[in-house]
């Protein structure tokens, strides 16, 4: 092969200019997009978890859903990218037949931010786990959070390190027994949701690796959130930590250990639907529906509240006293990092003279030598 | 730059004003000027020099970094050829009038092609006790030392460590002294503007500046100019210090504070328009060329450090040249981000000094495995660890050549002087962009806040730098390589049907599939080595200046040593002696006549601001028995220094 035969588009072909995406690209009628399956969106790379695997499920869910997020918002499959961080999680993008990025341990949402920044008409996910995300790359999310860029987070949180093969990890327990804490561990494991939070993210969500049907609802949702989505999905490590979720997603308690939560409605559960939330003082209370108590006592979810207390406040519902909440916690507006980015250079770039690259070298005080 | 900041200086700084005598305007009009027995050389020079060295010092917070700018833009304004070091401490604001406190400026202004700021300054305006006792002892014999006399009561001798007020004793022996109430006096002039006492004595340093302009014939207006451009939400300020500018100026005159003034004719620069010009500023300006030139945009990373940092500011200015920059959390998420972005297609830039190098590793050899164009700029400064941050030092060339796990083979340039970077910058956009793969271009803290005049190059005669992306799914491969450079091709996201997953496992030959294979971890191992060497045959060979043919000595150099090597080797040649100099700015891969080049002479001479970096890839590499002038005190090389092993070795 040579370099004359080599299939290549010039650097002034319209189709390749990212440097107008987001400007031009994004105004611009899109054609309408081919109907994808599941199979467009499955790599012809053979997926190497251990079978049992909660990432099987994972992987399908977001399959599933692509053809309908891409026809939803208009988006071409080329348009999508999955960047992921070091672990079993983030093999992630292999086996999305999308543009991939198999990045270093803890920082993909950095590579996922430079990327978004020059090319805000790209969809973006990020892949991580509890260990990429919390641990090493624990700076990089909280800051992907707070600036709001555009990405969609997924933290697979199976509360163990699997690719090492069973040391704890920052969500592990305290006192777990691991390969590392033979004694049990000394260390009070971190919420992910709460760094969330903290961090104000504009979209804050947690789903299940055995519940297909929630996950694929809240994959969608946060892949329809303007803004950074996280979404925290509780995935079981059949090897290291099985069963580590059982206690409240095992499908015979599912109903009364878990609470869904559902914008503008009350907070009910069991599987009777006959169990509340509501407040007394400051605290929360799990109540019985009936013998005076009603829906009116209940505390009703809000998603969109720019006001994080009660999102706080079911971040920390915790087992046994109170059923584990699965759903949006948050879900709010605000301009994203890289439309404000994007602004600021679209209106340099619409200055008298702007880009006039002579001007600029010729640029402030300068003498001539004849 | 003039008016540009180098450290926050200029600014308030109450408690020294407060220890300032205070003694009688009137009595103090008379300059104190003292003229020691002059030697015979420097009487000479004086008439009309064809260069001068001067040296503003002062405390952290006494203005010496703009008032050296300013005086380094005049300069370069009427003609004069010049060089400058700034010399700051890494304290934003060390106790006033304390030794560690005292920030210096050194420029030569000249009328020759001068290379270096000068190996000692025959001027020396000291502002404060602290600053005459950290400089007099770089002043040559029979040199220049303008005082604030108001500075030097009680409290400022006992902070600079004198015990007895040197203006009294044997310490000023022999050297020219003018004194001159430079606090009282300022605050004298700038009285009809009405402004507080703190903003008031802050003028003080362009009382020093008029002084100096008095004293070497120089047109005031293009600072006033420059001062109420810097001021210019603030008027009265302004009108403060351009009142002080002239009260210096019209002092030195009724004066007469040497008996004649002195005047450095214009240099003979090659026909052109020029600018004064900093490296850090020409990095930036070399990278807002290389994006228009390649029709990339621009995407700067960076996490704020000295000295680097200024690259990020000039870079975030220009956002109107599709500009984007990214003050990242960390060094980490600077490359990472930088790395992202050249994913997507744009020229993907991030800046550090060395300990950001440090941090960046692990990234810059994902950037070799993904084979992705990025250029890092290292702006070194004096180390390890933490080191010297506002001094420079050239010893990050192994960490950036070898400081990687596994083999993981880069390009490194470095530019030979503040307008070079410029250059270079492109240069090594140009090699990122058509070889595919990381550029580490390595400037220093002396390169970066140094200047010199530059000409203004035109654009049409920038490089042309070619990029080209795959677009046929029927035959596109992740890591199919083009044959002359080995680089393989870029896929965009967003090009329909060349989807494809790139990261930092070991890719199989050309689908760059993972792969654990034994035979293909070797074949890609030499590949990546093989891919850099290539570059070897797309840049030009090494230039010997002196006897081509070959002699007794070649003095080799890289990066911003090659002013002194120049100039000494230069000398040394007037005199008839028989050495060469050759100056590298490809250091991996060197250029393909290196080994040639050493052969040819009987003696290899390195100097280098390190303990023998290049020297020992020399060594390794061409089995060349090379000799090392090593020097890590955070300061450039004195010509005198280079000059002196030249004939050591003769």
């Amino acid at each position: 092969m040579t370099e004359s035969n080599m299939p290549l588009a010039s650097n002034d072909s319209p189709l390749r200019a990212p440097a107008d995406a987001g400007g031009l690209a994004a105004v611009l009628p899109q054609p309408p997009q081919p109907a994808y399956t599941k199979q467009d969106f499955t790599s012809d790379q053979i997926v190497r978890w251990c079978p049992g695997c909660g990432d099987y499920s994972i992987l399908a869910q977001m399959q599933k859903i692509m053809p309908s997020v891409c026809a939803k918002q208009n988006i071409p499959r080329e348009n999508v990218v999955f960047v992921s961080g070091i672990g079993c999680s983030s093999r992630f993008p292999y086996y999305m037949n999308t543009y991939g990025f198999h990045s270093i341990h803890g920082r993909a949402p950095t590579f996922a931010t430079g990327l978004k920044s020059t090319r805000p008409e790209l969809m973006v996910w990020v892949v991580t786990g509890d260990g990429d995300g919390l641990s090493i790359g624990g700076n990089h999310l909280m800051h992907a959070l707070r600036r709001n860029i555009d990405l969609k987070i997924l933290l697979f949180n199976n509360r163990i390190y699997g690719l090492t093969k069973g040391q704890y990890s920052p969500t592990s327990e305290m006192g777990k027994k691991t390969k590392s804490s033979p004694m049990g561990t000394v260390e009070q494991p971190i919420n992910p949701l709460l760094i969330a939070l903290a961090a104000e993210a504009t979209f804050a969500a947690r789903s299940l690796d055995t519940d297909t049907k929630h996950l694929q609802e809240t994959l969608e949702r946060a892949a329809a959130h303007r803004g950074v989505a996280f979404v925290e999905i509780f995935q079981n490590c059949n090897i290291f930590n099985d069963g580590a979720f059982e206690s409240f997603a095992d499908i015979s308690v599912r109903k009364d250990k878990t609470l869904i939560l559902e914008h503008g409605k009350p907070l009910i559960f069991g599987k009777d639907r006959n169990k509340g939330i509501r407040l007394k003082g400051l605290k929360p209370e799990v109540v019985t529906l009936g013998q005076g108590i009603t829906e009116a006592d209940l505390l009703v979810h809000d998603e969109k509240s720019e006001d994080p207390t009660l999102a706080y406040l079911l971040a920390h519902l915790s087992e046994p006293e109170f059923p584990i909440p699965l759903g949006v916690y948050r879900n709010v507006s605000r301009p994203t990092y890289d439309q404000l980015l994007q602004s600021q250079v679209e209106t340099s770039k619409s200055k008298p003279n702007a880009g006039n690259l002579q001007a600029l070298l010729a640029s402030g005080d300068t003498w001539t030598v004849e | 730059m003039a008016g540009r900041e180098r450290s926050p200086e200029n600014e308030e700084d109450s408690e020294n004003a407060k220890t300032e005598s205070a003694s009688n305007i009137e009595e103090s009009m008379a300059p104190n000027t003292q003229v020691a027995s002059v030697p015979k050389e420097v009487e000479d020079r004086n008439r009309e020099p064809e260069n001068v060295i001067i040296r503003f010092a002062g405390d952290s917070g006494d203005g010496m970094q703009v008032t050296g700018s300013m005086f380094t833009h005049n300069s370069a304004l009427v003609g004069n050829d010049i060089s400058t070091l700034p010399d700051f401490p890494a304290e934003i604001r060390a106790p006033a009038g304390t030794l560690p406190g005292v920030s210096g400026f050194q420029l030569n202004f000249s009328s020759l092609d001068i290379k270096t700021p000068g190996d000692a300054p025959e001027v020396l305006v000291a502002m404060n006790p602290a600053a005459l006792k950290v400089n007099l002892s770089d002043l040559v014999p029979g040199g220049m030392v303008v005082l604030n006399a108001d500075a030097f009561g009680g409290n400022n001798l006992k902070k600079a460590g004198y015990v007895v007020d040197p203006r009294e004793d044997n310490t000023l022996a022999g050297y020219q002294v003018i004194q001159v109430q430079i606090s009282n006096l300022t605050l004298q002039a700038v009285k009809p503007t009405g402004i507080g006492q703190k903003d008031a004595s802050r003028c003080k340093n362009m009382f020093a500046l008029g002084l100096m302009f008095w004293i070497y014939d120089r047109p005031m207006e293009p600072t006033i100019r420059t001062i109420r451009q810097k001021f210019g939400k603030k008027p009265e300020i302004a009108e403060a210090n351009v009142l002080a500018l002239q009260a210096g100026y019209n002092y030195a005159d009724t004066m007469e504070i040497v008996p004649n003034q002195i005047r450095v004719s214009k240099a003979q620069l090659p026909k052109g328009t020029y600018k004064m010009i900093m490296g850090n500023e020409a990095t930036a300006l070399g990278f807002i060329a290389a994006a228009k030139v390649s029709g990339r945009p621009l995407f700067y990373g960076s996490y704020p450090i000295t000295p680097a940092s200024d690259i990020l500011h000039e870079l975030s200015r220009h956002k109107e040249f599709g500009v984007y920059t990214f003050q990242a959390e960390d060094e980490i998420a600077a490359i990472g981000a930088c790395i992202g972005a050249s994913f997507g297609g744009a020229l993907g830039l991030t800046g550090t000094s060395g300990p950001g190098i440090a941090l960046k590793s692990e990234a810059m050899g994902l950037a070799v495995m993904t084979e992705l164009p990025i250029v890092i700029v290292d702006v070194q400064r004096g180390g390890p660890s933490t080191g010297l941050p506002t001094k420079t030092e050239q010893a990050d060339l192994l960490q950036v050549m070898f400081g990687r796990n596994g083999e993981c083979p880069l390009c490194v340039l470095a530019p030979a002087t503040p307008g070079d970077c410029f250059r270079m910058a492109i240069e090594a956009s140009r090699i990122a962009l058509t070889h595919m793969l990381p550029v580490v271009l390595l400037t220093d803290g002396y390169l970066a806040n140094g200047a010199e005049p530059w000409p203004i190059p035109r654009v049409e005669d920038l490089p042309k730098i070619s990029v080209k992306f795959a677009t046929d799914p029927a035959t596109y491969q992740p890591y199919r390589r083009d044959p002359e450079t080995l680089a393989r091709q870029w896929a965009l996201p967003g090009t329909p049907g060349l989807e494809h997953r790139i990261g930092g496992l070991e890719k199989e030959d050309v689908t760059g599939n993972v792969s654990y294979d034994a035979e293909n971890h070797e074949r890609m191992v030499r590949l990546r080595a093989e891919k850099v060497a290539k570059i070897a045959n797309d840049i030009p060979p090494l230039e010997v200046a002196g006897d081509a043919e070959g002699g007794e000595l070649l003095v080799i150099g890289w990066g911003s040593t090659y002013g002194a090597i120049d100039q000494a080797v230069g000398r040394v040649r007037r005199r008839g002696g028989k050495v060469s100099a050759a100056h590298l700015r490809y250091l991996n891969p060197f250029p393909a006549n290196l080994g040639d080049v050493l052969s040819r002479f009987e003696k290899v001479l390195v100097p280098e601001m390190n303990l023998g970096q290049l020297r020992w890839l020399l060594r390794a590499k061409y089995l060349v028995d090379a000799i090392g002038l090593n020097k890590v005190q955070g300061q450039p090389f004195k010509i005198k220094e280079i000059e002196k092993k030249i004939e050591e070795l003769l």
